[in-house]
This record gives C-alpha cells, structure tokens and sequence, in this order.
C-alpha cells in the first residue's frame, strides 16, 4: 500500500501550549485511519494545520498524489485543496445563505476555470462548464441523498442533513484524501449507520483515503482499518481497531474517561 | 406593567441624559435659564416609543411576524418574475425609459438632469454592491473611486482635451490601478478595520484633491468641462442633456446585464461564498487573495465610470461632491434596497435620490427623515426592501425526467 498523507513530527505551539508534540501519522491509499482522543487532545488542530490554516511550528507533512509526493508546509488552504485533500468542519461551516446546490458548485471552483471576462461574456465553453458544475453538484447531492433539497437554503437543513452536504461540498472539491471533522457528531443512530455507508461507499467509487475524527466508539471500530489515540496533544498510540480496545493506555486515557463520564 | 415601569425608566433616563442639550438655554447675558416643558415633551415621547418598541418586539417574538411588502409592489414584482410577462414588462419600462424626454411632464432639462444623477447612482450603487453586497465587505471609501473617475475626465479634458469615450476607459482604468493599489494592502483586513481604513482612504483622496491646488484647482475646483458631443457635432444645453440621459441610461443598463452576469458566474458564487464564511471558502480552493482584488478592481472601475459621467453632466467638479457622506449614501442604497439583489439596490439608489428631489418642501427635515427611515429599516427589514432573489439553475437529469412525464 503506498502512503497518501504523510506527517512526521509535527509540532504546534500556542504560546505556552504545545497542541500537537511530534505527532507522526500516515494514511496509505483506500484507507480509513480514524484520530481519536478526548476534547481538547488537539485532533482539530491536526487538520488545521494539515489543510494550512495553522503554520506549525515544526515538522513536515507531505501529500502523494498520482505518483507525485507534494510538501504540505508553506502552503496556502486554497493549493492544499486544490491539490487534492479536501475537509469538512467540527462546527459546521456551510454557505449558510446559499442553496444547497450552490454550496456544491462552490467546492466545485478548483476544478473549473472561468474568469471575469467569460462571466461577462458568457461564450459557449464557460455556459457548458457552468452546465456541468450544475449537473455534477446535482450528482452529488444524490451521492448523500439530498437532491430533493437542491434548492432550499442550506441553513433550513437539519442538523445531520447539513453534516451531509458538507461531505458533498468536500467532494467537489475532487479529493484524494478526504478530512472528516466529526461527521457523526448529532446524529442519531441511524443517521450514524448511513453516515457510515456514506463513508465506505465513497472510499471505494472515488479511491478515496479517509482521516476522520470521531467520538462514536462504535462507528471508529467497524469502519476504521487504523486507529490512532491522542492526548495532550501527543500520540499515545496506533493500530488496528482490535489492538486499541485492548491497549491499557488508551483504556486508561480514553475509554475509562468517557465511562466515567 | 412591568412594561410601564421599563419605558417610564427609559423616558427618565433620556431626560437626565439630554437635559444638558435640550433643557439648558444660555441667555445672552450669560444667565441659564431651564426648559422644563422641552424636557417633558422629550420624556413623554421616549415613554410611547419605547412602550410601541417594547410592544413591537414581544408580538414579534411571540407570533413571529412576517413584514410584507404592500400589495402592489408584491403584484408588480409577481409580473416580474414570471417569465412570459417579464419580457413584456421590461420592454414597456424601457420604452418608458427611452419616452422620458419627449414627455412634456418629466421632459424639462431640470427633470431630466435629475433623472440622470439618479441614473449616476444607480451605476455606483450597483458598483458598489459588488465589493460590499456580494462579497460582504464592507467598504466606506467609495466615493473616493468616484471622485477619481470624475477628476480624471476633468483634468484630461481640460488639460488634454481629451474625448468623452477616450476619458470613459482611462477613469476605468485609473479607478482600477487605484483599487488594486488600496486592495493589496487592506485585503488582510476585514469588518471595522476595512471599513475604517477605505474610510481614511476616501478623506485622503478628498484632502489630496483639496489641497493640490496647482493642479485641481483646489476647493474652487474644475470648472467649464466639455460636455461629451455627439460625433464631433457641438450640442445646445437641451439636446446635450437628452444625449447625456441616453447615455447614462445605456451605461445602467449595461452594469445591469454586466453585474448580474457576474453574480451568477463562477467567480460571483465564489464572491458568495467568501461573504459568508472565508475559512471555508479558502477549504473549497477558492484563493481569497485573488477573488478579493477582483471585487475591489471591478467594484471600483464601476465608481471610475460613474465619475466621468458624472463630470461630463455637470461640467463641474469640486472635492465637496466626494465627502464621506457621498460614501454614507451608496452604502445606504445597498444597503436599503437589499445587499446583493441587483433589483433592490436600484430601487434604492432610485428612491434615495429621487424622493428627496421631489419633497424639496421638507429640505430642513432631509437628514432626520433620512435617518429615521435608516433605522425603521433596520428594526422591519434588516435585510433590505428585496430578497431572495435566486437564481434558477436547470438540472440536466431533471429536465429529461420533466419531459418525459
Ligand atoms: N488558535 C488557537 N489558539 C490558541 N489555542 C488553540 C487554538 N486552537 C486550538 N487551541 C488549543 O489547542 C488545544 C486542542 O484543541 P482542539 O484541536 O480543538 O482539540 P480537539 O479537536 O481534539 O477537541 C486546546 O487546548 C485549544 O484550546
Ligand atoms: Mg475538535
């Protein structure tokens, strides 16, 4: 299996507060790596600065895509994305006033490239790009079944149904490497099974490889090829989702916490 | 009661807060004497305004009130958006339109130059409800773009003597070099701290103008500006004015069909998509840097051109017509009329320039009835006379289906 998301030794600090302590973490190709760890362990701050809205302080991430092994570091959110990893967010950032198809054809941008001058001009080829950004934002509203919501506004959506369009919008965005912000977080349990459907049913359709971050235990064991555990900001261990139920540490670190809780 | 009790505390407080303004009168011998019947009024009003405030907002919470528009303006824009009878409505207005100096009611000169400065207002409002209304930033400087549009024919016609259709583009052009210039630097900025730095820009601009007075006449101005002629021909006043209406309304039109062509562009939605969250649009691989320098350079080319028609209506400038109330007015139109709705922001720059013409009776009252009209706005209609206006995408899949059944 050849790696897509490589990151080695990754460092943040705020101030005092180290985020992240040499965090070492590596996702392969059609895999679906979950982080997990208690609030506040840093899993957020991970994806923020993987997808290069935080500097850090020290380490190197690198992203493999079609054979070409790209350094993450330096780079801005936009070229990250356009490069092929592709996130959605803990707290929901939608286009909240947009439609819901509109918030697709947005995450559609880096694939198409009309200016100014073919907005103003409206030539042949850009109405057919727009035609396509419209036919294949559809699409994928059928892909996490919210086509007959195309034209509402995406604030109006319910909670899990918003959860959705966000994967929708991330998918637009033509990713290799797809970042879940806990996608479950909300939902009820059967909203959950199908979250999970979701998941795998795209891994397989679009060759995707997943990270996600997720707090349902259930779901990180079924759906998960690797388990990687945080606290404090640093690793405290990985593996596949039977050795992280039988790890002490994590027993001690995690488990234990939110059964106490 | 307890409502009583609030707007009695609120009417006190007034009182005691205005007292020194409204209640206190220096005689001319340096006595002070005090207005107590001045200061009851103003207590007695705050107590009613505040007991319908208070009123207002509990009916509000409680039934959740929708505000609509009158009947007419609902039936009028229904006409409107279906698409069989808005064609037909939008060739009687422009017919309308195009009529409008052969009628002998609105056909005097004075009418007509109103009509244009209207029309003038309207580009502005529209040029600037692509930086503020669409992209959601908010920028309180415009009519400095304005001001160098209108300084540009000035200064090029007189010095130069350059044509009215050779100065149109190069206003364009140097509104563009000089929102790029003001775009890099601001673009980290965003809310207040943009607001209050395209501020300064804008009293820069004006002071400069002020103050350079070898070249732009300082506060006398410029003065006796060639009108545009048509094809080289000299036009008399009447003829030149009606030429001028033309023209203008020929420019409206094309910043309408150029603006809303923007709008429903791939570089519109993202302009949208920045408005309402940059984090996230920056995820989606939009390059806010880029979009944001687009909107500002188009945004203030639209100012530029304003100014040169501008210049050529009035064949007079001067640094007074560019001060930040000029800012605070097209800001007001969007703002009014409904950001980002292309429809309500020329509905609002229409009706902030053509309404106070017309009740000259109530001049002294100008400001006051402007200012109350701001804020019933904002408690009734935050968002702006017109809203919701969407655009419809077609759907290839559901077209198929749509035939067939
Ligand atoms: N921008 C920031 N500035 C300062 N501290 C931050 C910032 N972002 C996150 N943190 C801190 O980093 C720690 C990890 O937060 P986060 O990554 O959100 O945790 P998680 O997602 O695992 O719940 C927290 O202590 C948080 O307060
Ligand atoms: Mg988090």
């Amino acid at each position: 299996m050849k790696p897509v998301l490589e990151v080695d030794e990754l460092i943040q600090d705020f101030g005092g507060l180290r985020a992240l302590n040499e965090v070492c973490l590596t996702v392969h190709e059609k895999e679906i790596v979950a982080l997990i760890g208690p609030n506040g362990a840093g899993k957020t701050t991970f994806f923020n600065c993987i997808t290069g809205i935080y500097k850090p302080t020290s380490g190197d991430m690198f992203l493999t895509v079609e054979g070409t092994r790209h350094r993450l570091n330096g780079r801005k959110t936009y070229e990250i994305t356009a490069l092929g990893m592709a996130r959605t967010f803990q707290n929901i950032r939608l286009f909240s006033q947009m439609t819901v198809l509109e918030n697709v054809m947005v995450g559609c941008h880096c694939h198409t490239h009309a200016g100014i001058l073919s907005a103003l001009l409206r030539d042949r080829r850009t109405v057919r790009e727009e035609q396509d950004t419209i036919d294949r934002s559809y699409e994928l509203l059928k892909t996490v079944g919210l086509e007959r919501h195309w034209e509402d506004t995406a604030c109006n959506l319910p909670y899990g149904a918003q959860r959705r369009l966000e994967i929708a919008r991330a998918m637009a965005t033509n990713p290799h490497m797809l970042l879940l912000d806990e996608p479950a977080a909300g939902m009820n349990p059967h909203e959950t099974r199908e979250l999970k459907e979701l998941i795998l049913r795209l891994r397989d359709e679009h060759n995707l490889s997943v990270l996600l971050i997720e707090h349902d235990m259930s779901m990180v064991m079924s759906l998960s090829d690797r388990i990687y555990v945080m606290e404090y900001g640093s690793p405290i261990a990985s593996g596949t989702p039977e050795e992280i139920r039988h790890n002490p540490d994590v027993i001690k670190a995690y488990l234990g916490e939110s059964r106490d809780a | 009661m307890k409502r009583i009790f609030k707007a009695l505390l609120v009417a006190v407080w007034f009182m005691v807060l205005c007292s020194p303004i409204m209640g206190l009168h220096v005689n001319p011998d340096n006595s002070i004497s005090f207005l107590w019947e001045r200061l009851v009024a103003l207590g007695i009003g705050i107590f009613f305004a505040s007991l319908v405030w208070d009123w207002y907002f509990s009916r509000v919470q409680t039934s959740a009130v929708h505000m609509h528009m009158p009947k007419g303006v609902t039936a009028t824009l229904g006409l409107f958006k279906q698409k069989k009878t808005r064609g037909a409505c939008l060739t009687v207005l422009l017919l309308f339109l195009v009529a409008i100096p052969f009628l002998p009611v609105l056909g005097s000169i004075y009418q007509i130059s109103i009509l244009i400065s209207a029309l003038i207002y309207v580009m502005l409002a529209l040029g600037l409800n692509i930086v503020v209304g669409l992209a959601g930033q908010l920028v309180l400087g415009y009519a400095a773009f304005y001001a160098i549009g209108a300084y540009t024919y000035a200064l090029l016609t007189t010095y130069f003597g350059f044509g009215f259709w050779i100065c149109l583009p190069i206003g364009g052009i140097m509104t563009i070099l000089f929102g790029l210039a003001l775009g890099f630097p601001v673009l980290r900025l965003r809310g207040d701290y943009l607001a209050i730095v395209t501020l300064g820009f804008g009293e820069i601009v004006r002071l400069i103008l002020l103050n350079w007075v070898g070249v732009t006449g300082g506060s006398h101005g410029i003065s006796n500006i060639p009108k545009p002629g048509l094809f080289g021909m000299e036009l008399s006043l009447q003829s030149n004015t009606i030429y001028l209406y033309y023209l203008c309304l020929a420019a409206v039109i094309v910043t309408i069909i150029t603006i809303s062509r923007l709008k429903n562009s791939r570089v519109g939605l993202a302009l949208q998509a920045l408005r309402e969250d940059e984090i996230a649009s920056e995820a989606m691989g939009i390059n806010l840097t880029r979009v944001k320098l687009m909107a500002f350079a188009l945004s203030s080319a639209w100012a530029g051109f304003a100014g040169v028609f501008f210049a050529a209506k009035t064949s007079f400038v001067n640094p007074a017509s560019f001060t930040f109330m000029e800012s605070a007015m097209m800001l007001s139109m969007v703002v009014l009329g409904g950001m980002g709705s292309i429809t309500g922001v020329t509905l609002g720059a229409l009706i902030l320039i053509l309404v106070p013409e017309y009740l000259r009776a109530f001049a002294d009252y100008r400001m006051l009835l402007f200012g109350a009209t701001m804020v019933l706005m904002m408690i009734f209609r935050p968002q702006g006379l017109i809203t919701g206006e969407r655009r419809k995408y077609h759907i290839t899949a559901l077209e198929g289906r749509e035939e067939q059944a």
